[in-house]
């Protein structure tokens, strides 16, 4: 019986295949860090409206202008990450693993949020009420959380994962 | 060559230098944090030039986006200079010799020089084309440059660790 998840995926057809060319996974790698960078990009344009620290002149609706060009990226990186979860698959048992996944989803849920709670504020006002506020600083961090752990197993390995 | 080779050489010897290439996690603590620094200058930056090429955010004005975009471009830029700088320092040598590294920074030379030239060629005329009307080539260009040149850093960031060879 297959002795680890990551292991078995490794030895799938389409693993290797992806592996085989050296260039490609190290190159979707690069295209999820960099969706990941708009992603993360947006949400702190999007974030210094809602907390009204913006330089800018614009309204809290407009930031909503992000908000299609954030979910592409998010695509993108969604996209990329389920192929290398193939090319180049990582262990349940490695925690910084599992704490990404963890964050990537609450952050998402926090991403889908902020729209319905920036709707709120029809007035076009420049600040957001309290909710749109922690419901920003929370998709923030949760994407940052999630950035990190994504190249943090080393450590989580040290540490037993 | 040599003596770029023995200061080097010496810059290995510093202790932040053997902090980095002899500790268990820092280089990969420091690592982390390079990586998510990066995406958010790319990430800046991609705004930025998105605007420039007419791609998107065009109902905001080019100086708006520019004040919002560039100090968290620049803070993130500095956050991923020193920990790049960190690494750097741990295979100072080994890295004088990567390709994948020298191809980055040569990238990253030219990215400096468009900006250069955007900021104060370009950018003089912005009030002529800062909000409702078609951005001149010259910034378009400047703009989609730009987006080329900091996938191809970040893809060879990527591969630099491929091309270290003891």
């Amino acid at each position: 019986m297959m002795a680890e998840l990551s292991q078995w995926v490794g030895s799938l057809p389409i693993s290797l295949a992806m592996r085989r060319i050296t260039w490609f996974v190290p190159m979707l790698q690069t295209l999820h860090i960099l969706s990941i960078g708009f992603v993360l990009s947006s949400i702190i344009m999007i974030d210094l409206r809602v907390w009204g620290v913006s330089r800018s002149g614009t309204a809290i609706t407009r930031s909503e202008r992000f908000m299609p060009w954030m979910w592409t990226a998010l695509a993108v990186a969604t996209l990329t990450g389920i192929a290398l979860m193939f090319g180049a698959p990582r262990s349940w048992r490695d925690g910084a693993f599992v704490a990404k996944l963890y964050m990537m989803t609450a952050a998402t849920v926090a991403t889908m949020a902020l729209p319905i709670m920036l709707r709120r504020n029809e007035c076009g006002g420049k600040d957001a009420g309290v909710p749109a506020r922690l419901v920003g600083i929370a998709a923030l961090a949760l994407w940052l959380g999630a950035t990190l752990a994504g190249r943090g197993r080393w450590i989580a390995g040290a540490l037993g994962g | 060559m040599k003596a770029l080779t023995e200061f080097l050489h010496w810059v290995e010897t510093t202790p932040l230098a053997l902090f980095v290439s002899q500790s268990t996690y820092g280089f990969s603590a420091i690592d982390m944090f390079h990586i998510a620094a990066v995406s958010v200058v790319f990430g800046m930056i991609a705004v930025l030039d998105l605007r420039l090429t007419g791609m998107a955010f065009t109902d905001f004005s080019v100086t708006d986006l520019t004040r919002q975009v560039l100090p968290w471009t620049w803070a993130a830029f500095a956050v991923a200079a020193i920990t790049g700088g960190l690494m750097f320092s741990g295979q100072a040598v080994k890295y004088s010799v990567n390709f994948a590294f020298l191809a980055k920074i040569a990238l990253m030379a030219l990215a400096g020089l468009n900006v250069l030239v955007f900021h104060f060629i370009t950018y003089r005329g912005v009030a002529k084309w800062d909000r409702g009307v078609p951005v001149p080539w010259a910034a378009k260009f400047a703009g989609a440059l730009s987006l080329v040149i900091w996938i191809a850093v970040a893809a060879y960031g990527r591969f630099t660790a491929y091309y270290m060879f003891p």
